[in-house]
C-alpha cells in the first residue's frame, strides 16, 4: 500500500493541530484549577449557578436570531433582485458588503452613540445592537447567500416556477428558498459566530452580552472566564457541526446530469 | 382554430433589432418548428410567447385574447428548457404536482395528475428520485411531464434536446412528439437541427436574422425553398447565381436546363437550385436521356448506402454534388470525365 503522507506533512498536520488545539486544551486545565494543584469542577458549578451567566447568554443567542432574520428578510430579496433584475446594482452591494471592513468598529459605534434618537423599543433596548451586528456581519452573510444563488441557475429555475403558474412570492417561497437553505444556515450560523464574540459594539453601548459578561468575569474571576470562554467556543462548534450534518442529511446537491 | 396568433412582433435590445414583423398562427394541436441558425432570435420570441420578454410591438394572442401584457404565470404556457430546470429540492414526482399545486388543485387531483404525466413519459420507477439522480434524457422527460401537468395551452420548447447525445436525441424527439399527439397540445419546438424540426413538426418556421423566412410543411420547405437562405440552409444542394434564358440558366459558358426558366424574363439574374439526388451522372454524352454535361469528379464521400460526388461542370466552374448508389460510384475517382444530367423540371429557380 502506498502511503498517503509523507512525514513532512504529518509533522505539518500535527504542527497546525497542536496550534489549534493546545490554547483550548489549556485553557480547559485552566478552568479547572482550584489553586495550588487542585484540579476539579467546582468553577463549573459556580458559573452554572450565576444567573447573570444564561441573561447574558440568551440575550446574545436573541441577538443572534434576530441579526440573522434581519439579514434574511434584507439580504434574500436584494441578492435576488440583484440576480435577476438588476445585474448593475451588483457591484453597488459589493461595495457595501466591505465597507464594514473598512470602518473600524470604534468610528461605527461612535456614529452609532450620537444617533441616539429613535424609537424606544430600538434605542433603549439591546436590540440597537442588531443594527450594528446586521452591518459587521453583512460581508459574510452577503457572501454566503450570493455564492449559494450563484450555483443555482436562479434565471431558469424561477421561470419555470413562473411558467407553472407560480407568482413571485410562490416561487421565492417554494422554491429560492428551500435551494438556499445551504446558504442561508451557513450565512447565519456565521452570524452566532461573530455575535456571540462581539465585544466592542455592546461594551461601548454598555451592554452586558456574553462577550462582555466573559470580560468583566476575567477582571476578577479569571479561571471562571477561562470556563466561559470554552463554553462559548463549544456553542459555536456544536452549531457547526450541526449545519454540517443537516446539510449532509438534507437534499441540498445541486441538478444537473451525471 | 387558431390557438395561438403572433401578429407584428418586433423586438431590439439596446437598440440592435432581434426580431421583426414576425407573423404566425398555429393551429389547434399542431407541432411547429422554429427553425434558424443560433442568434436568429428563437428563443427570444419563445421568450415573448412565454411572456418573460416584452415584445416592443405587435401581439401574442392565445385563443383569439390578447396576452401581451398578461405576466407569464397568468398564460397558461408550459415551457421546456434547454438547461435543466427541474427544481433540485424535489423529486420528480414532486417537480410535476409543482403546477397543479399552484393551481390551488386538491391534493388528490394534484397527485393522480403528477402520476399519470410521469406514466405517460415513462418514469413511473423513478418518481422518488432528485433531479441529480436522473440522467439528462430522464430530467427532459421529467420537465415534459411537468409543463403538460398544468394542461397548458401551447407548450413551448427551447431546445430540449440540446444537452443530449445523438441517439437519446433521437429517442426523445420521437417520444415527444408522441406525446404531443396523444395529448393533443399545440407546441412550438426551437431548434437549431434542421433533420429533427423535418422529422417531427407538422411545419416548421425557418428563421433568420430576426425575420421568417418561410413556414411550410417539412416537404414542401425541402422541395419548393422558398429563398436562397432556405434552400441552403434545408439539405443539402448547390446554389448557383446566373441568367435565365428560355431552355435553363446560363452559368458562366454553360447553359444549365432548367424549364422553370422559361418564367422569368431572358436575362433577368437569378438563382438555380439543385439537390444531389436529382443529378445523374454517365459515362459518355450518348447515354445520358438528356443532353449531358461534361464534368470532372472532385471528389467522393462515402456515405453508406450512397456516395456523394462532387463535380466540376466544364465552362460553369462551379461544383456541384450528386448522390450514387454507392455500388455506381465504386467506378469512379477524382479527376474522371463524366457527364451530368437531370430532370429539366427538377431544378428550382430562386429570384435573386
Ligand atoms: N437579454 C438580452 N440582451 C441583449 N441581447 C440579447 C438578449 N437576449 C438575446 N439577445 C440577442 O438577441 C439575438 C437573438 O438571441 P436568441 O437567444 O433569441 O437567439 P437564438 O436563435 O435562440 O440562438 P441559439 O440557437 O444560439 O440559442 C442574439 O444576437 C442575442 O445576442
Ligand atoms: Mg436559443
Amino acid at each position: 500500500m502506498r502511503r498517503r503522507f509523507g512525514l513532512g506533512s504529518l509533522l505539518v498536520l500535527l504542527a497546525a493541530g497542536a496550534f489549534f488545539l493546545l490554547p483550548l486544551v489549556l485553557t480547559g486545565i485552566f478552568s479547572l484549577w482550584q489553586g495550588g494543584s487542585t484540579y476539579n469542577l467546582a468553577t463549573y458549578g459556580k458559573v452554572v449557578n450565576t444567573g447573570a451567566v444564561w441573561t447574558s447568554l440568551l440575550l446574545s443567542l436573541r441577538l443572534t436570531i434576530e441579526t440573522a432574520a434581519l439579514s434574511l428578510v434584507l439580504l434574500v430579496p436584494a441578492v435576488i433582485v440583484i440576480n435577476l433584475r438588476a445585474p448593475r446594482l451588483r457591484a453597488v452591494l459589493e461595495v457595501i458588503a466591505v465597507l464594514p471592513f473598512v470602518v473600524p468598529a470604534i468610528a461605527l459605534v461612535a456614529g452609532l452613540t450620537t444617533l441616539y434618537t429613535g424609537p424606544s423599543w430600538l434605542i433603549g433596548t439591546a436590540n440597537y445592537l442588531v443594527v450594528p451586528y446586521f452591518i459587521i456581519t453583512l460581508p459574510y452573510t452577503y457572501r454566503a447567500l450570493d455564492i449559494g444563488i450563484a450555483s443555482l441557475d436562479l434565471r431558469t429555475l424561477t421561470e419555470a416556477s413562473q411558467s407553472l403558474g407560480a407568482s413571485w412570492f410562490q416561487t421565492v417561497v417554494h422554491v429560492v428558498l428551500p435551494n438556499l437553505k445551504a446558504a442561508l444556515m451557513g450565512g447565519a450560523l456565521l452570524t452566532l459566530t461573530i455575535v456571540m464574540g462581539e465585544y466592542t459594539f455592546a461594551a461601548i453601548l454598555l451592554f452586558r452580552t456574553f462577550a462582555v459578561f466573559i470580560a468583566d468575569t476575567g477582571q476578577g474571576a479569571i479561571t471562571e472566564a477561562a470556563a466561559l470562554s470554552l463554553f462559548s467556543f463549544l456553542i459555536t462548534w456544536a452549531a457547526m457541526l450541526g449545519v454540517v450534518f443537516s446539510n449532509r442529511r438534507g437534499q441540498t446537491a445541486l441538478g444537473g446530469a451525471r | 382554430m387558431a390557438v395561438l396568433v403572433l401578429s407584428g412582433i418586433e423586438k431590439g435590445f439596446a437598440g440592435r433589432r432581434v426580431l421583426s414583423g414576425i407573423a404566425l398562427s398555429f393551429a389547434d394541436g399542431e407541432f411547429v418548428s422554429l427553425l434558424g441558425p443560433s442568434g436568429c432570435g428563437k428563443t427570444t420570441l419563445l421568450r415573448i410567447i412565454a411572456g418573460f420578454e416584452r415584445a416592443d410591438q405587435g401581439a401574442v394572442l392565445i385563443d383569439g385574447r390578447d396576452v401581451s401584457a398578461l405576466a407569464p404565470d397568468r398564460r397558461k404556457m408550459g415551457m421546456v428548457f434547454q438547461a435543466y430546470s427541474l427544481f433540485p429540492n424535489m423529486t420528480a414526482f414532486e417537480n410535476v404536482r409543482f403546477g397543479p399545486r399552484m393551481q390551488g388543485r386538491s391534493l388528490t387531483e394534484q397527485k393522480e395528475r403528477a402520476a399519470e404525466l410521469l406514466a405517460l413519459v415513462g418514469l413511473e420507477p423513478h418518481r422518488d428520485k432528485y433531479p441529480h439522480q436522473l440522467s439528462g434524457g430522464q430530467q427532459q422527460r421529467v420537465a415534459l411531464a411537468r409543463a403538460l401537468a398544468v394542461r397548458p395551452a401551447v407548450l413551448l420548447l427551447d431546445e430540449p434536446l440540446s444537452a443530449l447525445d445523438a441517439k437519446v436525441r433521437v429517442q426523445l424527439r420521437e417520444e415527444i412528439r408522441r406525446i404531443q399527439r396523444e395529448t393533443g397540445t399545440t407546441t412550438v419546438f426551437v431548434t437549431h437541427d434542421q433533420e429533427e424540426a423535418l422529422s417531427i413538426s407538422d411545419r416548421v418556421a425557418v428563421m433568420h436574422e430576426g425575420t421568417l423566412r418561410q413556414v411550410a410543411v417539412p416537404a414542401v420547405l425541402y422541395r419548393e425553398p422558398a429563398d436562397a437562405f432556405v434552400a441552403r440552409f434545408i439539405g443539402a444542394g448547390a446554389v448557383l447565381a446566373g441568367r435565365a434564358e428560355a431552355q435553363g440558366v446560363r452559368v458562366g459558358a454553360a447553359l444549365l436546363p432548367a424549364s422553370a426558366a422559361a418564367a422569368i424574363a431572358p436575362g433577368g439574374e437569378v438563382e438555380l437550385f439543385l439537390r444531389p439526388e436529382h443529378i445523374r451522372l454517365a459515362s459518355d454524352a450518348g447515354t445520358a436521356t438528356a443532353a449531358g454535361l461534361p464534368a470532372a469528379v472532385a471528389d467522393l464521400t462515402f456515405l453508406g448506402s450512397f456516395t456523394r460526388v462532387r463535380l466540376t461542370l466544364d465552362g460553369a466552374g462551379v461544383t456541384v454534388a450528386a448522390d450514387l448508389p454507392s455500388g455506381e460510384a465504386d467506378r469512379l475517382t477524382p479527376g474522371a470525365r463524366v457527364f451530368a444530367w437531370w430532370d429539366a423540371a427538377s431544378p428550382r429557380i430562386l429570384p435573386r
